[in-house]
């Protein structure tokens, strides 16, 4: 376990501030949710900033948010968990070569590269501590999250820095909208559930959060732990799993306040969800929040912001209930997410 | 008392070999896989060298034991041929106590076939099988699926220290008591993707590479697979496997120093090896190998070099780049290389940095240079580094 002590999120929802929470939401029909941008200039130095790729520099700033909200100025570690890395360079060098190889930009293959973000946050504090990143579709985070636990208990660390990090771009959701991922027309993010057909709504994030053994004074809430499971064979099995994982922290499925789930809006996969909570945690408050960030590989870092948010400060906003129970006490969390039927996992956040 | 970790299995394949056997038989030949470009459709063929795997798709597939079909990339073939090895060899198979986990790593998947359909993918329907072979997961996927393991599995993608990375996280899931038993490695095919990426950069050497040499001028690139099996105690009570060598120290550290460039005092290197050396408990004079990464950049040896120095002073254990003979295989460099340590454990040799010269005049000190036999090697380190200044030691030591 460890205490969330700092965060930084970028999304496409204004969630940058860490003194603010669900407050002015951003309604849009789009194709995908593109992150709120922020004044990247009054956190980088504009000469360096100018050669960074978007992602880079989101990366970088929600990561600096995260340190400087939990009032912690070099981390021990830092681990990063992003499905697709540095999309936009890599189509370019895709462009180029495919055309002429030879008279390639250096600077795309530079920043290409999946550790880039890791290495460049690292670069940032001078921080010669751990540094790792996995690449995982939706078990990046989650993977990051269970060695950024490792590392505290290890005794290494005491501060880890451990961040999901995706992005989008208009190509790539073309390129992908050939398998089904996406919904085929722009939509309106808050009536994506309106929308019942197949594909998710793309979405993109960065979200770090600053996880340390000892308590900090700002302090939002335990994470306990994560859990991976891949190609689960039944929502029995999901069902033994998921008992088993909140029995390592002394917790039975009754303990569980709010259930955060990837319901994500695509009639071809959110039927598991609903078969996964009414089976596992029936009469239990259901949460979710892709209308707000999108779905895309390390969304339930959002997930996770939200979690931490809703226990520190004790609220259930009304724009992330999926059913219309209220929690008697907001204690412990359960983020449940799944890709595709096949990589499923778990978070938990306790009070 | 952390728990101990043992290898029971090794699988390779490299320009050097299909399998084990091969590649310890060219090591000991002293015969390299560098030559000419003869499988990669590039247009650099004939300027630069590079270590090819050598064998067409449809080879690999065969090689793979898995019929020809749609879907699979190169880099996933080398990942299952060299994982199906490391998984034999470790004799394998499910067993509800023992936890079994797959950690693999990878840089650019399967950029293979998304550089050669990128056109259609950004127009039409016809490689849309193709499509996921972007993502690092799709041959880590495809090997947890062909070994039906499914208890634990995830990517690592460090650059080129990769698979040196997924050896160290299976080996912190044992010790931790997480998991039981773990086959770890990666594996990189060659791709016009990263050839023409490393070139942008200027660092491949259009002769055959020379690590550690005063005239180094650039890496040769290689493509392979490489993994290798990590049991706990507990599971060799139920495997009753032969034990090969034990990993008993590890160490990862960040240059944060540039985004491809070594620092020039070689801060991460020496912190990843002096971290692996206090975790292994043992004094410098105890190592008595040192598989280098050693690319043959100017600035990679240098900074590795005054690592060494630093750390070594004068106990400066023998030490060579075996990159002369496999090529730089990027992610799969890590396992790859720490397969060729332990085979120099196993046989008690020392391998030559082939195309070694003169020494590195700022450093003043030589790799070994030709084949040394009845060698008493009780302990080996292995050093991975990659860009962003992931750098990564491990230490195995005989049992």
């Amino acid at each position: 376990m460890a205490f969330i002590n700092g965060i930084g999120l970028i999304s496409p929802q204004n969630t940058l501030d860490p003194d603010s929470f669900l407050q002015n939401i951003v309604e849009q029909t789009a194709d995908y949710l593109k992150c709120v941008d922020p004044l990247y200039k009054s956190f980088l130095d504009p000469l360096l900033a100018r050669r960074m790729s978007r992602l880079i520099k989101m990366g970088i700033v929600s990561a600096k948010v995260s340190l400087s909200d939990a009032g912690c100025s070099m981390p021990d570690a830092i681990i990063t968990g992003t499905g697709l890395g540095s999309v936009e360079d890599t189509e370019k060098i895709l462009g180029e070569i495919t055309k002429d190889e030879r008279f390639l930009n250096p600077t795309p293959f530079i920043q290409s590269t999946y550790n880039t973000i890791s290495s460049q946050i690292a670069i940032n504090f001078k921080c010669h501590g751990y540094n790792s990143t996995y690449v995982h579709r939706s078990f990046s985070f989650e993977s990051g999250i269970q060695d950024a636990l490792l590392q505290l208990k290890e005794g290494f660390s005491k501060n880890v820095l451990v961040g999901g990090i995706d992005e989008m771009t208009l190509n790539h959701l073309q390129i992908t909208r050939r398998l089904g991922l996406w919904k085929m027309n722009p939509v309106h993010n808050l009536s994506l559930l309106k929308t019942k057909t197949p594909g998710a709504l793309a979405g993109e994030g960065s979200g770090f959060f600053l996880v340390s053994s000892l308590k900090g004074n700002r302090c939002y809430a335990i994470l306990s732990g994560a859990l991976t499971i891949y190609r689960p064979k039944t929502i029995d099995d999901l069902d033994d799993k998921t008992s088993a994982f909140l029995s390592i922290y002394g917790l039975q499925k009754n303990d569980v306040d709010i259930i955060i789930s990837g319901i994500s809006g695509d009639s071809n996969w959110d039927s598991l969800y609903h078969d996964y909570t009414s089976k596992v945690f029936p009469g239990k408050p259901v949460s979710w929040f892709k209308h707000l960030s999108g779905e895309y590989y390390t969304a339930t870092a959002f997930a996770l912001w939200m979690a931490a948010n809703m226990i520190k400060r004790q609220v259930y906003p009304e724009i992330v209930r999926y059913n219309d129970l209220y929690p008697s006490r907001i204690k412990n969390i359960l983020i449940y997410n799944h890709f595709k039927g096949i990589n499923h996992s778990f978070i938990l956040v306790r009070h | 008392m952390p728990r101990r970790i043992f290898i029971t299995g090794l699988g390779i394949i490299s320009s050097i070999g299909y399998n084990l056997q091969e590649t310890f038989e060219s090591l000991m030949l002293g015969r390299s896989g560098i030559g000419e470009i003869t499988y990669l459709p590039t247009a650099l063929r004939g300027e630069l060298p590079a270590g090819e795997v050598k064998a067409t798709h449809q080879q690999l597939f065969s090689l793979a034991g898995i019929p020809e079909q749609e879907g699979y990339s190169r880099n996933t073939l080398l990942g299952i041929i060299a994982a199906n090895e490391a998984f034999n060899h470790a004799r394998m198979s499910y067993n509800s106590s023992i936890k079994t986990g797959l950690i693999s790593a990878t840089t650019v998947g399967g950029m293979d076939k998304c550089e050669l359909f990128y056109e259609d993918f950004l127009t039409n329907d016809n490689h849309n099988i193709y499509i996921a072979a972007y993502e690092c997961a799709d041959s880590t996927e495809k090997i947890a699926d062909h070994l039906n393991l499914s208890e634990y599995i995830t990517t690592i993608s460090t650059a080129c220290s990769s698979s040196a990375n997924a050896i160290l996280l299976g080996a912190r899931l044992i010790r931790n008591g997480l998991l039981d038993r773990v086959l770890a490695g990666g594996c990189e095919a060659l791709t016009k993707f990263h050839i023409n990426g490393f070139s942008s950069l200027k660092i491949l050497d259009k002769e055959l590479c020379k690590p550690f040499d005063e005239k180094r001028n650039g890496i040769n690139l290689g493509e392979g697979g490489a993994f290798i099996v990590l049991e706990s105690e507990d599971s060799l009570k139920v495997t009753n496997n032969p034990v090969i060598c034990e990993l008993i120290g590890w160490g990862n550290a960040c240059e944060a120093f540039h985004q491809t460039a070594s620092s020039p005092d070689g801060i991460g290197a020496f912190l990843s090896m002096e971290k692996a050396l206090t975790m292994s408990g043992l004094r410098k004079n105890q190592i008595d190998y040192i598989n280098a990464h050693g690319t043959g950049t100017d600035n990679n040896d240098l900074s590795e070099g005054k690592a060494l120095e630093r750390l070594f002073g004068k106990e400066l254990p023998r030490f060579s780049s075996t990159k002369p003979f496999t090529g730089h295989t990027t992610s799969a460099a890590g396992s790859t290389e720490a397969i060729i340590s332990i085979l120099s454990l196993i046989h008690q040799v020392i391998w030559p940095n082939l195309n070694f010269r003169s020494p590195i005049p700022e450093l003043g000190f030589s790799p070994v240079s030709s084949l040394l036999r009845n060698i008493p090697v009780t302990t080996v380190m292995s050093n991975s580094f990659g860009f962003g200044g992931n750098d990564t030691s491990l230490i195995f030591t005989k049992v």
